[in-house]
């Protein structure tokens, strides 16, 4: 009782900074996505100023070797890695949680193909499968991107739902469910969808970070959203040849991915603390 | 008998490897309570998880179970689940992994509720199913039911969730009960309210019973019948009274001493 009440606002509070500091990040960069499509400090192929400028007060990143402004393209940055990150989810979960959720309920014969289908593809790279995806539809764009991120984080997104799926199938609560008549399709969802999603949300959470990364690596390759999107992962690529000389322009988007990735995660870990009625003290 | 609720002829359960269940044979009449023992490991459960038709699918029954005059083994599965509340619910051992942990107890009692309404093709509206729960709240005794509705399982206690099981059993209006000793993770004042409860509520809704428990004293103030098991097999049938007193088999001889010397060693005391 006592060791109780001594240690829950602890956790709590803990669970309250690491919320509050991922809904910062995350809302930060949010933010100026949503700003950019209103207002950037200038256009984003306006060359308005000299080559390679160090941060000051006409521009806050700097500039690119065109001239460029790079907090401008830092903003159409934020916007296109929230549009990846959220697209892509999106399109692994439903792929994801489908087939997971189609497998565990298999026969052992399809379970065990579904399973072994998402480990080997999960054995791939997730950016090697993207590239596969972007290559088989032979032109790069923006939504090539989120779709062929989606298609590589799927398998991962159907293992763990798999797993999650079988879980909750094992639990008396379905059993009882079962034989008061319910059919399996209100099992899956009101009582399975429910039970899995806390721990999946915190899984799609890390997936985000990833399909994030990954677009970025995509455009550093050349095979993400062309110009004239600016993603972080291609001003990455562009201040590649720059960077002893203007590291700011490779330090900054690097730091705006590592900030919105972490960010992400911290804002999950902190919403399933808030919301899981299970970890809540009743 | 043609009228009986529930018929059991000749069930035998077997995985590829062992037998559990071997030739069991007993029948349940319309409004009936009835008793069945065993020691753990007896096949209880199985017996009663055959009745549902839920076994687990490495697990083959032979024999034959009518229930309400429609044969359970070998259905497909969209009868058993129509037949699942309609004709038969359950009420189970551990109440607090029987309720879905991130449901509000209101919402889990609601979903058997509405099914049952569609099923009847009675008004199923939000309003209609929100009487119909705080109706069954009330008729498992539970006091405030506003704040239950809202609570989560790991909120109340034991014997208020065990309450609730009962409720979403009722909800369906089955013709059967099957409660899977649905005391035996309860503390002994909140297990013989329990019983209680049980015992009135088919008495008062004309429900059939199947009661199953390995306690002797418990099933002697619930059951009018009794079927005593040891592994997988019948021992001993007949009437409570009969069983419980005058057992013929020897093994029922042994539980009912047992069970004597065991209350005579609790009254003995100070
Ligand atoms: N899915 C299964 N596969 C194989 N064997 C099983 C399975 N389920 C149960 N058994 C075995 O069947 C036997 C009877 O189990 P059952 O659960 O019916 O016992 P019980 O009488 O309900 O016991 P308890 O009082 O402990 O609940 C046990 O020996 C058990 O190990
Ligand atoms: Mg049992």
């Amino acid at each position: 009782m006592s060791a109780e009440s001594t240690e829950l606002p602890r956790r709590r509070r803990r669970g309250n900074a690491t919320f509050w500091l991922g809904l910062i990040l995350v809302g930060g960069i949010v933010l100026a996505g949503i700003v950019s499509f209103f207002w950037t400090p200038y256009a984003l192929s306006d060359m308005a100023g000299g080559r390679l400028e160090a941060p000051s007060a006409a521009h806050w990143a700097g500039t690119d070797r065109l001239g460029r402004d790079l907090f401008t393209q830092l903003m159409i940055g934020a916007r296109i890695a929230l549009i990846v990150g959220c697209g892509a989810v999106a399109i692994g979960a439903v792929i994801g949680v489908a087939t997971g959720i189609l497998a565990a309920f298999a026969t052992r014969f399809l379970d065990d193909a579904l399973a072994a289908f998402f480990d080997i593809l999960i054995a791939f790279p997730t950016l090697l499968i993207a590239m596969l995806v972007v290559a088989a539809r032979e032109e790069a764009s923006l939504g090539t991107a989120i779709l062929a991120l989606g298609i590589g984080l799927s398998p991962i997104v159907g293992r763990i739902t798999r797993i999650l799926t079988k879980q909750v199938l094992g639990q008396d609560y379905i059993t009882a469910a079962r034989v008061s008549g319910t059919s399996w399709g209100a099992i899956v969802y009101w009582h399975i969808l429910p039970n899995i999603v806390p721990f999946l949300g915190v899984n799609l959470a890390l997936q985000f970070g990833l399909a994030v990364m990954a677009e970025a690596s995509l455009s550093y390759l050349g095979l993400g959203a062309p110009p004239p999107n600016a993603s972080w992962g291609r001003m990455l690529q562009e201040a590649q040849g720059t960077v002893y000389t203007a590291p700011w322009g490779a330090v900054l988007p690097g730091l705006a991915l590592f900030a919105l990735v972490i960010g992400i995660n911290l804002l999950a870990d902190g919403l399933r603390d808030r919301f899981d009625p299970a970890r809540r003290d009743g | 008998m043609m009228s009986d609720l529930l018929t059991v002829r000749g069930l035998t359960l077997a995985t590829p490897d062992k037998v559990l269940v071997e030739g069991l044979s007993f029948s349940i009449a319309p409004g009936e309570r009835f008793g069945l023992i065993g020691e753990s490991g007896s096949g209880k459960s199985l017996t009663s998880l055959a009745v549902t038709g839920l076994l687990a699918p490495s697990i083959r029954p032979a024999g034959s179970i009518t229930l309400a005059g429609k044969e359970i083994i070998g259905a497909p599965e969209k009868r058993l689940v129509r037949m699942r509340g309609d004709a038969v619910a359950t009420v189970f051992q551990e109440p607090l992994t029987a309720l879905d942990p991130l449901m509000p107890l209101g919402r889990q009692i609601a979903g058997p509720v509405r099914r049952r309404l569609k099923r009847k093709g009675q008004e199923a509206g939000r309003v209609a199913v929100a009487r119909e729960v705080r109706s069954l709240l009330e008729l498992v005794r539970l006091p405030e039911p506003e704040r239950l509705i809202r609570s989560y399982p790991h909120e109340v206690s034991g014997g208020q969730r065990q309450r609730v099981a009962i409720a979403m059993a009722l909800a369906c209006q089955p013709r059967l009960l099957i409660a899977d000793e649905p005391t035996t993770a309860l503390d002994v004042t909140t297990q013989a309210e329990i019983v209680r409860l049980i015992t009135s509520l088919v008495e008062e809704l004309g429900i059939a019973l199947l009661f199953i428990s390995h306690d002797l004293a418990v099933v002697g103030q619930v059951a009018e019948s009794v079927m005593v098991m040891r592994d997988g097999r019948m021992i001993e049938t007949g009437p409570a009274e009969q069983v419980l007193t005058r057992p013929e088999d020897s093994y029922t001889r042994s539980l009912v001493a047992a069970a004597r010397r065991f209350d005579e060693a609790l009254e003995g005391q100070p």
